[in-house]
């Protein structure tokens, strides 16, 4: 299948890694990865933190970017959310103001194939074992949007479980948002620091070396908490575990 | 604690007030034990009804159809209690709620009232105006009595109380009902509320209410409690008060079966509330013999026009949404300063204020989408969140700092070239910040994917806000896009 990628502007900027593992699982699974330069941003900061109409700009963008894809591939479940929950009003609205008239069609028939990265591989590809080789002990982070707005279920988990050498801790309060919520981790800094010591907390007691996650946004968090406490415990997006082999192996 | 701290016109903004509340490690505690145990409770009685995804959906298409049709309910209503000997006020806003309500207790000739938990009436802060008509108003439900006794304020909408402990509560009916003795288990303490309330049940002639639901059809009033004190105020007096929002209404009496399903489920984790009241008129020689309703609109119809705030009238105030929401578990309920606390209370408070106070408070959210997924008339907090910041930004305009940050990225996203530029000067602008780690003595550092990284451990303004708490992850030096070119290449 010829596979666009949607990296995520910050995916993009911050977190490269996860992009080339995304590029290694699809290629390895037989796929081609094409990837649309002129892309950016989803538009959900904008969006969510109540500037809706400057995201209106970058709906149309994506749209006029990756129309023409087989499939969309977005390792970032809040931006799908984005997309999925959003798009459409926001179609709507550029309809309604005078703009692309069309723009609500084309948006209704680009969403279906959007997919986040671990969704793709389970619900399109319907895959569970990618071939993928990681002998750590991890604990998985289901991030709200991928489990409230996208339902991914324990998809990602059935992927992890598949992954040789790979153990696979539970977390306590697995549904329990991180406190990252965007804007508002700098907004409500003070609850957000309070809700990220909670999963700190239930990181920890997993004893988990990583703590992995669907979104590098939640990860950033976690990760940043992780860091500045120097815990000795790392957070690596799922498309980098799914990324990897076993190179003794193959010699 | 101050009382007009739960007043939206003087609180604190939300961030502010949360401090306070997150230093208080012992409400904390409180708040989260308590939530816990309603949270498991409801879980299970949720799961164990295969139709709950259906019953929610037929709730919010009562509550929607009624919000579009209010008048038409609202004045069936009034016909059919003003038939059954009741009599219907209409209030405007808090002012005038409180001007009938105390001139009916004059009437009455009462000094005292007695009152159901009501969160309308502490809304309208009915007991403030009526204090200052000398009447006193005893609260008679166990938790709002803690409230009252504990000159504190309550800070859930089901559990006001929740934000204390047992020992924190025996040490207040101690000093409050002058006793000098008082055991510990909960049986002590509701013994020792028994015989406080017990009099003022008997003596007291006017009570005061609010409603679960008032029934168009019957022209009845319905409301749900666990303790029985609600029905001691509903038949003994002679003269019932009940203040009650327009939204309140539902259009037939079957409609009860799908909401005291949903209701007593979703607030205390309870299959059917213990008590369940409903009256309709007066009947000779049994109950109050004056009854009053008074409807209070109090900016409800300002939301009702609001196509994409509406929804937020479907509320029928079980507070599922607090109890699942991991802000209000760090916060507790006083940090959203008014007495709607919680998701709701973040989306139903700036409204009711017409938007002109509680401006912090659509913004005390993650969006993690808890709210919504508990909701049992499927109110999309999230998106009523989402709506309210635009109008916040909107009256904010665009000269705004946020504004104006917001705007630039904006233009910077909406351009890939001046994306890459961004990003080039981002890496740039990072230098003298970012540090690689400094190896800790006993651990395996480099073995670890993220050790090349280096790390952001300040950053200025605004931003200092992440790393109070949070390291953050620098920009590496070659972004996806420059890898993804150079390997074509």
């Amino acid at each position: 299948m010829r596979v666009s990628l949607f990296i995520a502007c910050y995916n993009d900027t911050l977190f490269p890694e996860t992009g080339k593992a995304v590029v290694r699982v699809l290629e390895r699974l037989g796929h081609t990865v094409e990837f649309p330069a002129a892309q950016t941003c989803c538009g959900q900061m904008h969006w969510n933190t109540g500037y809706e109409e400057l995201a209106l700009p970058l709906v149309a963008r994506f749209v006029e970017q990756f129309e023409h894809a087989e499939a969309v591939v977005v390792p970032s479940s809040s931006c799908v959310a984005m997309m999925r929950d959003h798009y459409p009003l926001a179609a709507e609205r550029i309809a309604r103001e005078g703009g692309d008239g069309a723009l609500v069609e084309r948006v209704a028939t680009l969403l279906p194939r959007v997919w986040e990265f671990t969704e793709f591989l389970t619900k399109k590809l319907e895959l569970t074992d990618v071939g993928a080789y990681y002998p750590h002990r991890v604990t998985y982070h289901a991030s709200c949007h991928g489990l409230r707005n996208l339902g991914l279920g324990d998809g990602p988990e059935k992927l992890l479980k598949a992954v040789s050498g790979l153990e696979l801790v539970e977390i306590e309060r697995k549904e329990q948002c991180c406190g990252f919520g965007g804007t508002f981790a700098v907004k409500n800094a003070d609850v957000s620091g309070a809700m990220l010591e909670e999963k700190l907390q239930a990181v920890l007691k997993t004893g988990a070396e990583e703590c992995t996650a669907c979104d590098n946004s939640c990860l950033m968090h976690i990760g940043g908490g992780l860091h500045r406490m120097r815990a000795g415990v790392g957070t690596i997006h799922i498309a980098e575990i799914l990324a990897g082999e076993d190179k003794s192996a193959a010699q | 604690m101050n009382k007009a701290e739960l007043d939206p016109r003087v609180a604190l903004p939300f961030p502010k007030a949360a401090k306070a509340s997150l230093r208080d490690a012992q409400l904390r505690a409180n708040v989260r034990r308590a939530t816990d145990t309603i949270q498991a409770k409801r879980r299970k009685l949720v799961d164990e009804k295969k139709d709950w995804q259906e019953l929610r959906e037929s709730a919010r298409q009562i509550r929607a159809h009624v919000l579009e049709h209010l008048d038409v309910y609202l004045e069936e209503f009034e016909r059919n209690f003003t038939r059954a000997g009741g009599h219907v006020h209409w209030a405007r806003n808090d002012r005038e709620a409180q001007e009938i309500v105390v001139a009916i207790a004059k009437q009455a000739g009462a000094d005292e009232i007695i009152k159901i938990k009501s969160m309308t009436t502490e809304e309208i802060h009915l007991n403030d105006a009526l204090e200052a008509a000398g009447i006193h108003a005893y609260e008679t439900d166990l938790a709002e009595l803690i409230i009252q006794l504990g000159h504190d304020r309550p800070s859930h909408i089901v559990v006001p109380a929740l934000h204390k402990n047992r020992a924190q509560i025996r040490e207040i009916f101690l000093r409050e009902m002058h006793l000098t003795e008082l055991g510990e288990k909960p049986a002590d303490l509701a013994e020792a509320a028994r015989k406080f309330l017990r009099e003022k049940f008997l003596r007291v002639g006017t009570a005061v209410s609010g409603a679960n639901f008032l029934i168009a059809e019957t022209g009845g009033i319905c409301i749900v409690e666990s303790e029985g004190n609600g029905r001691m105020c509903l038949t003994l007096p002679e003269t019932l008060i009940s203040v009650v929002g327009i939204e309140k209404v539902i259009p037939r009496f079957a409609d009860l079966e799908v909401f005291l399903q949903v209701l007593a489920r979703s607030a205390t984790g309870e299959r059917m509330n213990p008590y369940s009241s409903i009256w309709s008129g007066v009947t000779p020689g049994d109950g109050p013999r004056n009854m009053h309703v008074v409807l209070l609109d109090n900016a409800r119809t300002a939301v009702l026009a609001d196509g994409e705030g509406r929804q937020t009238l479907q509320c029928i105030r079980c507070a599922a949404c607090l109890n699942a929401c991991p802000v209000y578990r760090q916060t507790g309920g006083h940090a959203y300063g008014s007495v709607y606390a919680g998701p709701i209370g973040a989306i139903l408070t700036p409204q009711l204020m017409e938007m002109r106070h509680g401006e912090s408070l659509p913004y005390a959210s993650s969006l993690c989408g808890a709210c919504y997924e508990v909701c049992p008339v499927k109110i999309d907090i999230p998106e009523v969140l989402i709506h309210l910041r635009n109008k916040v930004t909107q009256r904010n305009g665009w000269f705004a700092r946020e504004a104006m940050a917001m705007k630039a990225m904006a233009t910077i996203f909406r351009s890939e070239p001046r994306f890459r530029a961004a990003q080039r000067l981002a890496r740039m602008a990072q230098q003298p910040l970012a540090k690689k780690d400094l190896p800790i003595v006993g651990q395996d550092t480099q073995a670890r994917p993220d050790s090349a990284a280096s790390w952001v451990k300040w950053l200025p303004g605004i931003l200092g806000n992440w790393t109070q708490t949070r390291d953050l992850r620098a920009i590496p030096r070659e972004s996806f896009r420059e890898w993804w070119e150079k390997r074509r290449a």
